[in-house]
């Protein structure tokens, strides 16, 4: 164990590094850029043996890495934004072929306007691709998620892709002190990747095949229950990781001070800090604040979030996308997992953040007052009755 | 050289049980090419003809491993497919991919092109039928001109397809690969050899194949082969190699035949009137100009 002071994005280099991965397709974008620029780093000073392909898009990047993975080798991507846009159809692809390869997402804005810093819109608008979502929370959990994702998605019950989602800038491009395993404690948690559904010389095969209306539906069934089974893997991988590296992890959502809370923000990424230390401060002035950081977002933590909710006065959702005409995507699916479990709490929607725009601790001090009161039920953060956004 | 290739071709077959319509040629360049590569071929397919006859569930029509890639992802998924056997130690295998013209020329090009910049040991193998077959015979990027398709209907405004054929073979050399040919299921002795010889190369490998199809063209399904042989001998297509920095002529017809009489076996070039044919023979000589001045024989 050893300790650096790196940004997200060179931390989950760290952890892809230490993950080995045989193959690595790699295309550049802001801010993902310097994930793909470290591994190459590795590569050639053999630090990492993985072929390391120069692809020429995001689409030859996930269609190199299923490639890749129908062969048999770990393969690792990493993309953002427009990346992710483009490379949409590889996705719904890699996830049909029960492809258990994994992707660093920096998460950031969509065009137009053109835009590169981070709003979570890219990763939330592939909810339903049928990949595994995280979002991390700072440089040390992701280099732990780059390591734990693939014990993850190439578990037998699994066999999903796992994304793993990063703020732009604000994660990718921070600096921390970070904890860094070794070759030796990483190779005990993560054993080499096997699996069934690969290239065979002995017994061929014919994969990626089409299946009509009858056996269609059958092989979605098992997508979605592979994805469900998820949430269990992840509790035991979590457990595993802190037996040999000593940091906890906390399954599928995070918990800050929800035990009494009245009110509670739930939002996702590196916002969820601000939100804790908010939290902090209003339970000071005598109000009964607290966050839960929801860690994945699929499979979705229906249970958690419903258990925590329930007794709460009222919730905000706190998230950096938006459905257009509709709501933040975050906050239907809060919505639905409240509904689904017969809990009837007000639950209000805030908006903030979209390309890259700051949200101020007094901001989500507003959103807890305003909460408590009452107010629409989707806020945008910033713009008041008017559009005065500029 | 040619025939030796054929004879001692594998009687096995590794694609079999298909859908394809009666007369495909598509499915005879990849069942001959397979017959060449053997069972450690591992086949890579986009969205086309040649993976919806061959690939559903449960019938499942390859012998070798093969794999369904997306329309615009074949030289990609190749890539991937060698990198990740290679990287799991395996040396004895081929990764071929069988695209159709629009796979290739149109949706596929940005792939195919940043394979061979990379030099990928694969190959890349286009069964050219000339449209969009497996959509309902729409213009590709390789439909010739005049063609009628469903998208370049043959009326008084349009009248078929106004645009030449893209010149993948060129397009491929000129990326500067190991090796580029062209050929035609008409000629399958030559296509067999040049199968073979692109197995023993190292890098990347690309071969045009003409493959006629009979239910876009508008022939009968036992005239692929006689028509796939007359589009040579009539000048409009041609059998060459690329290799080594030089162009080769691997067939030179003494005499052209009749470009008229290919055209007008033909449901696709029935609207073609005297001067459209005189357009298209112009061109064919204009281009024979080219390879006998940039050729080797
Ligand atoms: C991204 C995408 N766009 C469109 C399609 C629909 N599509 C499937 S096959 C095909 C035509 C294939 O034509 P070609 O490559 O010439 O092969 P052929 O069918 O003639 O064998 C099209 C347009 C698709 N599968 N994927
Ligand atoms: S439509 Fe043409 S290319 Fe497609 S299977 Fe039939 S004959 Fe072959």
């Amino acid at each position: 164990m050893s300790r650096k002071f790196l940004s997200g994005n060179e931390a989950f280099a760290e952890g892809i590094r230490l993950a080995r991965p045989q193959v690595i397709s790699a295309y550049p974008i802001t801010p993902q850029t310097i994930v793909v620029e470290r591994l190459s780093e590795m590569v050639e000073d053999g630090s990492l043996s993985a072929e390391y392909v120069h692809v020429e898009s995001e689409h030859s990047a996930l269609s190199c890495a299923i490639g890749a993975s129908a062969a048999g080798a770990r393969a690792f991507t990493a993309t953002s934004s427009q990346g992710l846009l483009y490379m949409a159809e590889c996705l719904y692809y890699a996830a049909g072929g029960r492809f258990p390869i994994v992707m660093m997402n920096a998460d950031r804005s969509t065009a137009l306007p053109w835009n590169i810093y981070g709003d979570q819109r890219d990763s939330l608008s592939q909810l339903d691709s049928g990949w595994i979502q995280s979002y991390a929370e700072n440089a040390q959990e992701a280099l732990d998620l780059a390591l734990m994702s693939y014990k993850i998605a190439e578990d037998k019950r699994v066999q999903t892709p796992y994304m793993a989602n990063l703020d732009g800038f604000v994660l990718t491009h921070t600096y921390e002190t970070v904890e860094i395993p070794t070759h030796e404690q990483a190779d005990k948690f993560l054993p080499p990747y096997e699996t069934d559904n690969r290239i065979d010389f002995e017994s061929p095969k014919n994969m990626a095949f089409s299946a009509g209306p009858d056996t269609n539906y059958i092989f979605k069934y098992k997508e979605h229950k592979g994805i469900l089974a998820a949430a269990e893997v992840i509790t035991e991988t979590e457990k595993e990781f802190a037996e040999i590296f000593g940091r906890h992890y906390t399954g599928l959502t995070e918990n800050y001070r929800t035990e009494d809370a009245e009110y509670i923000i739930v939002t996702l990424g590196s916002i969820a800090g601000l939100c804790r230390e908010t939290a902090d401060k209003l339970r000071e002035q005598g109000v009964k604040a607290g966050v839960v950081r929801i860690r994945y977002m699929r499979p979705f933590p229906n249970k958690e979030i419903a258990d925590v909710l329930k007794n709460v006065k009222a919730y905000a959702v706190l998230e950096k996308d938006i459905s257009f005409g509709n709501e933040g995507t975050v906050f239907t699916n809060v919505n639905s997992a409240l509904k689904k479990a017969g809990v009837d709490v007000k639950g209000y929607n805030f908006i903030g953040g979209l390309g890259g725009r700051n949200i101020s601790a007094g901001d989500i001090e507003n959103i807890c007052t305003s909460i408590a009161k009452g107010t629409e039920s989707v806020n945008f953060i910033g713009i008041g009755g008017e559009d005065n956004g500029k | 050289m040619a025939n030796k290739a054929a004879e001692s071709i594998s009687r096995e077959e590794f694609f079999y049980g298909h859908k394809a319509c009666a007369g495909c040629g598509g499915s005879l360049a990849v069942r001959a090419a397979l017959k060449v590569l053997g069972p450690n071929a591992v086949s890579v397919l986009p969205a086309g003809c040649m993976s919806a006859v061959g690939f559903n569930f449960p019938q499942l029509c390859f012998s070798n491993n093969s794999i369904i890639s997306t329309f615009a992802g074949t030289a990609s998924m190749l890539t991937g497919v060698e990198a990740g056997l290679r990287a799991r130690g395996y040396k004895d295998f081929t990764a071929v991919g069988f695209a159709g013209d629009g796979g290739t020329a149109d949706i596929g090009i940005q792939a195919l092109s940043g394979a061979i910049d990379r030099n990928d040991n694969i190959i890349y193998i286009c069964y050219d039928n000339e449209a969009y077959m497996n959509t309902g015979i729409q213009k590709s990027g390789l439909t010739p001109f005049g063609a009628k398709t469903t998208t370049t209907p043959a009326g008084s405004n349009i009248h078929g397809n106004i645009r030449p054929k893209k010149n993948m073979f060129e397009i491929a050399a000129a990326h500067d690969i190991p090796y580029a040919a062209t050929a035609s299921v008409g000629y399958l002795a030559d296509f067999i050899k040049k199968v073979q010889k692109a197995s023993q190369i190292q890098g990347t490998k690309y071969i045009h194949v003409i493959a006629p199809c009979p239910t876009g063209w508008g022939v009968a399904p036992d005239a692929t082969v006689d028509i796939a042989k007359e589009v040579v001998d009539c000048g409009l297509w041609y059998l060459a190699e690329y290799e080594n920095g030089s162009f080769k002529l691997n067939h030179k017809p003494k005499e052209f035949t009749d470009v008229a009489a290919y055209l007008k076996k033909q449901g696709r070039f029935k609207h073609l009137t005297d001067e459209d044919i005189q357009i298209i023979t112009a061109s064919r000589d204009k281009k024979w100009e080219f390879i006998h001045k940039n050729f080797e024989l």
